[in-house]
């Protein structure tokens, strides 16, 4: 039993740690929270759920919810990020809200408040190893985490996308100084967010068979307290955290009911705020960020 | 007479400019806050309980509520002085967040069935409240204190320089506005007599910070300003009907960009004056 919930909060843990990645992108790089993330994975979901209802494979519904919550990304930099770059960070903050209301609203109106359901027979083969049965829509959503988290990490540590990236953290005026293309390199990280966020919404709807206009606040938004308390500067953190705050989310509906489960995972957040600024993996004094 | 539908968005713009000038108040301490609303819950839930259970005075046990969230508020203020900018808003976000869960899971209160059996005020009384406090945050800001607190906004190490105790004008600003926001909390809950914890989800604390940098947040009345432009847009964009929260989220960013102050600024205020 305790066994099986701790498969179950895998898998939600897995599509945590793609959002926060999604969340610490641009958190990490830029300074900015970028709250329409949240909603992008609820669009991806969207998008996702309906190519496969409109019997494509599940690898297509998952490159398309990619595809369109990437070009959103950057739809989002470009109106509510770039022009406020040199504002206040709460600036940026707000107008990103802006696009999460945008981004809700239009969800709502195009697929209805309903939950939109999954076909039952897809991924409905389930596999015992012991007393533990593990569905194949679960497998899948791991697997993809792990392969999108390597993935990730290689285009950061090998790719000239990935110096820029880092550089651009470090300091902005000296990597383009040093020849960094940054307002490129600024957009491929929304668009690389938002591709993140997107894959996991198809992913919350493969693990739960559904989707609601209001994922993105429900679930979405605990990314953030992933993302805090893995740190914004490292990915083997979010890794980290991930599974960590989704068996603990498991659990304490599993121990203690389903209305503790918001309080486990942001007083994680606010413990590790206070105590932990930077992360549990991250780098103690890493910039100012406290 | 005015029809109970202008009543209704008076009364609601009201409690909304006073939940505002709470993160009016925290703004000017250069502290933002996502969680407010859980302020708001606090004080809703007290002054209800007290009016219902104990036969309480409504004006008093709205009073109270705000004193107990108050109490709360600088309870908070403590560990939040350890952090500033997005990382305050991220945990005050979780606070919010957590004191929702708190009230679903209360039984006492009735959970996530919400309180009901409050007696409903008026809406003079609604304003009997938010007046006297617009006049006294105006007056406020012609003060050194508030001179002070926006010196620590400003610039915090420098403040301390000059002898401003930061800890003390952060502290006081948190309490106070946590008691502001307890405020409309027992206004809410006696205006329209039934309160559910979803109703102090992440959206009131968004909206409440919204209502200020609409508005603008370097005047009182940009909040004011701000509070009526949060409740009656919507209205006003029903002619789209399904669509109008997101011409609301578009207008949202078209402001943003255009009047990152606000659209109530100093300037503007000078500009009118004949």
């Amino acid at each position: 039993m305790l066994l099986q919930q701790l498969v179950n909060g895998l898998t939600l843990g897995a599509v945590y740690t793609l959002v926060a990645l999604g969340f610490s992108l641009v958190m990490g790089v830029l300074g900015v929270l970028n709250l329409a993330v949240a909603e992008l994975f609820m669009l991806g979901g969207y998008v996702g759920l309906s190519l496969i209802l409109a019997d494509y494979p599940v690898a297509v519904a998952i490159a398309g919810a990619a595809l369109v919550t990437a070009v959103l990304g950057v739809v989002v930099e470009k109106v509510a990020y770039q022009p406020l770059r040199n504002a206040p960070p709460i600036a940026p903050l707000l107008s990103t809200l802006g696009f999460s209301v945008i981004f809700q609203t239009a969800a709502t109106n195009i697929w209805g408040s309903d939950p939109l359901l999954m076909p039952p027979d897809l991924l409905d083969a389930r596999y015992r190893v012991g007393s533990v049965s593990v569905g194949q829509a679960q497998l899948l959503v791991m697997a993809t985490a792990v392969v999108l988290v390597a993935a990730l990490a290689l285009l950061m540590r090998h790719t000239r996308f990935g110096y820029g990236l880092r550089a651009i953290a470090e300091n902005r005026d000296v990597a383009r100084l040093l020849g960094v293309p940054a307002p490129l390199v600024t957009s491929g990280a929304f668009a690389l967010s938002g591709a993140l966020a997107g894959v996991a919404g198809v992913q919350i709807g493969l693990h739960y068979s559904a989707i609601t206009p209001y994922v993105g606040v429900e679930v979405g938004l605990k990314a953030i307290a992933v993302m805090v308390v893995g740190g914004t500067t490292n990915i083997w953190g979010v890794l980290l955290a991930g599974p960590l705050l989704g068996v603990l989310e498991v659990m304490t509906v599993a121990l203690g009911g389903a209305a503790f489960r918001d309080m486990t995972v942001y007083g994680l957040m606010i413990l590790t705020l206070l105590v932990r600024p930077q992360g549990l993996l991250g780098r103690a004094g890493g910039a100012q960020r406290v | 007479m005015i029809s109970s539908y202008a009543s209704g968005l008076l009364a609601d713009t009201g409690i909304a400019f006073i939940a505002a000038l709470s993160v009016h108040l925290v703004l000017a301490v250069g502290q933002l806050s996502l969680g407010n609303a859980a302020f708001m819950a606090c004080g809703a839930y007290v002054a209800s309980v007290l009016t219902v259970e104990h036969g309480v005075p409504v004006h008093a046990a709205i009073a109270a509520g705000a004193v107990v969230s108050g109490l709360l508020g600088v309870l908070v203020g403590f560990p939040a002085l350890r952090l500033r900018g997005i990382y305050l808003a991220m945990a005050t976000l979780g606070f919010g967040e957590m004191t929702r869960s708190f009230f679903l899971t209360l039984d006492a209160t009735g959970g996530a069935a919400g309180y009901s059996g409050m007696q409903r005020l008026s809406l003079g009384a609604i304003w009997a409240w938010a007046l006297p406090l617009l006049v006294l945050v105006l007056l406020a800001e012609r003060s050194r204190l508030w001179l002070a607190m926006n010196a620590v906004r400003d610039d915090e190490t420098a403040a301390r320089l000059v002898g401003l105790d930061a800890v003390a004008l952060k502290l006081g600003a948190f309490g106070v506005a946590a008691a502001l926001a307890g405020v409309a909390g027992g206004l809410f809950a006696h205006w329209h007599i039934f309160i559910e914890p979803s109703a102090f989800a992440l959206e009131r604390s968004t909206e409440m910070v919204l209502a200020v940098v609409l508005g603008g947040s370097t005047v009182a009345l940009g909040p004011l300003f701000g509070a009526a432009a949060l409740v009656l847009a919507p209205e006003a964009l029903r002619f789209i009907a399904d669509w109008r929260l997101a011409a609301f989220g578009g207008l949202l960013i078209a402001i943003l960009l255009v009047r990152p102050q606000g659209i109530i600024d100093r300037r503007l205020i000078q500009a009118l004056k004949p």
